[in-house]
């Protein structure tokens, strides 16, 4: 069976370059390999911090977009998917596809670059 | 297989935003098309390695985005609510793909992404998306903003288009004029925004002046147009001094003090080639004649040996096209340089006491100038002054503090 690790937490204390923060995120790295090496994981993703994000909706077949994070508390992480798409457009393109975007809402965020520099907050 | 792969990327390289253009026509939408030329290169991805790359990629792509579009709504029809015009657009007969039309549908594709209801950000953005073939991470790089910033516009761009139902139409003769103003003035903007960025450390961007080229380019090759040709002159003209514009500092070198050596010959002689033909049109607009002024100063050897009577009879011309205050700035300076200081600082003064130029920076710059070169060093102190309070872009700034400095040697 299948399941959805979602990891929530608080940018504010991760990033905040304290010798534990900087140890947790190290200790992450090395905990993904050492499940990869049992055949345990399937896929992750490190996700762009919600400034980066787009939100959007289909209502009577319109779409509407927003940049910004998605912020309503009555609807839950019901599920994710991740697609390949050449650009954010394209991204929010597919995800408006997505049936359950007729009823829901659907946060499209783009996966981390680690070749480029960390964000500073 | 390789093969298939590299003619599959070069494919999209060259062929995406025609096959995106024709299929906008043929499919009456935006969105429609977008999914039509994802389908054709993912059906292009699986075929070509197996059966070969065809004699005609293009029409390939356009006609595989059509069936799989046309399978589509067929398979939407059995579960409602399809709009029927775009089943009927879409399994309508094998259009004829001849080259006209197909020029036509990126003119079209042009004309639509810079229509003047769409506001200028969202001109600019879908322009570089759609006709450009930018990312919208590119964008949002090229202009320091984030990429929902980009991608909301483009969003927004399109629904606007759906929903006013903004016509996929070339313009006609009669419209032709201000459509092309419009489309000429988003390519212009993106040039300058490259050319001398508004915000950010760096002075250029070298990407967007590169996009802004190509589609000038684009353009010329699809129009025939003075203003068009005129614009892709002076942007080559410009293009062809960026690498003496700064220096390693990263501070401002006036026209002045460039190194002709290091102008790009080839893009000037481009530039001068293009002058002469739209001239021979007969239809001078300001682009053309901003043009015609540029490849004065392009065809000198040194800024001593600049025919100064030639640029300021042009920019007598331009003046009439063209009233605008920095026309008439630019048009005061050339007046210095001919007929000499006082001249130059008695139109200046002239038009800084109509007030249209009293927050402009350069206008002060160039009083100051003028000041300095007849000894008035109180009054030149005072007008570079004025400058610096009004210059944001920090070479620049940097450039007026240098000369300011030098005031008091």
């Amino acid at each position: 069976m299948r399941y959805a690790c979602l990891v929530y937490f608080d940018p504010k204390v991760v990033f905040n370059q304290s010798a534990e923060s900087e140890a947790v995120l190290g200790d992450g790295f090395a905990y993904l390999e050492e499940l990869r090496a049992k055949g345990v994981l399937v896929t992750d993703g490190a996700l762009q911090l919600p400034d980066q994000t787009m939100t959007l909706r289909v209502r009577d077949g319109k779409m509407s977009a927003t940049d910004g994070p998605y912020l309503e508390t009555k609807e839950i992480l019901g599920g994710f998917l991740v697609i390949e798409a050449r650009d954010l457009n394209e991204a929010v393109r597919v995800a408006s596809g997505i049936p359950l975007a007729k009823l829901g809402t659907v946060e499209v965020r783009p996966f981390v670059d680690f070749s480029k520099p960390r964000p500073t907050l | 297989m390789t093969d298939a792969r590299d003619a599959l990327a070069a494919s999209y390289r060259n062929e995406a935003r025609r096959v995106l253009a024709t299929l906008i026509r043929l499919l009456g939408s935006f969105e429609a098309a977008e999914e039509a030329v994802h389908e054709a290169f993912v059906a292009a991805a699986e075929q070509w390695p197996r059966e070969g790359v065809p004699d005609n990629p293009f029409a390939w792509l356009v006609s595989a985005g059509r069936f799989k579009t046309i399978d589509r709504f067929r398979r939407q029809a059995r579960l409602a609510n399809v709009l029927p015009e775009f089943a009927a657009r879409a399994a309508a007969e094998e259009p004829a793909m001849l080259p006209e039309s197909i020029e036509d549908d990126e003119l079209r594709l042009i004309f639509t992404c810079c229509h003047p209801t769409l506001a200028p950000d969202a001109r600019i953005a879908l322009t570089l998306r759609e006709v450009g073939g930018l990312t919208t991470e590119e964008i949002a790089r090229a202009y320091l903003v984030s990429a929902p910033t980009i991608a909301q516009r483009i969003v927004r761009a399109k629904a606007k288009i759906r929903d006013d139902q903004l016509p996929y139409e070339v313009p006609t003769r009669a419209q032709l004029p201000a459509r092309l103003e419009s489309a000429l003035s988003v390519v212009y903007l993106i040039f300058n925004e490259g050319y001398a960025a508004s915000r950010g450390p760096a002075l250029t961007r070298d990407d967007l002046c590169e996009g802004a080229l190509r589609l000038g380019r684009l353009i010329v090759q699809l129009l025939d147009e003075p203003e068009a040709i005129g614009l892709l002159a002076l942007m080559s003209f410009h293009a062809a001094r960026r690498s003496t514009r700064v220096d390693a500092a990263g501070d401002l070198v006036l026209l002045e003090d460039q190194d002709r050596s290091r102008w790009d010959g080839a893009l000037i002689g481009e530039g001068q080639a293009l002058v002469e033909r739209a001239l021979k049109k007969r239809s001078v607009g300001p682009y053309l004649l901003q043009a015609a002024i540029v490849a004065v100063h392009m065809e000198a050897a040194s800024y001593a040996e600049t025919d100064w009577t030639r640029i300021a009879t042009l920019y007598d011309v331009l003046k009439r096209v063209d009233p605008s205050p920095v026309v008439a700035l630019n048009r005061a300076v050339a007046l210095g340089m001919r007929d000499g200081p006082i001249a130059g600082l008695t139109a200046i003064e002239a038009l800084l006491a109509e007030g249209a130029l009293a927050d402009y920076h350069l206008a002060h710059a160039a009083r100051a100038d003028l000041q300095r070169r007849l000894g008035l060093s109180d009054a030149a102190r005072a007008s570079y002054e004025r400058a610096l309070e009004l210059a944001q872009q920090p070479a620049e700034r940097r450039f007026l503090e240098t000369r300011l400095a030098r005031l008091d040697r």
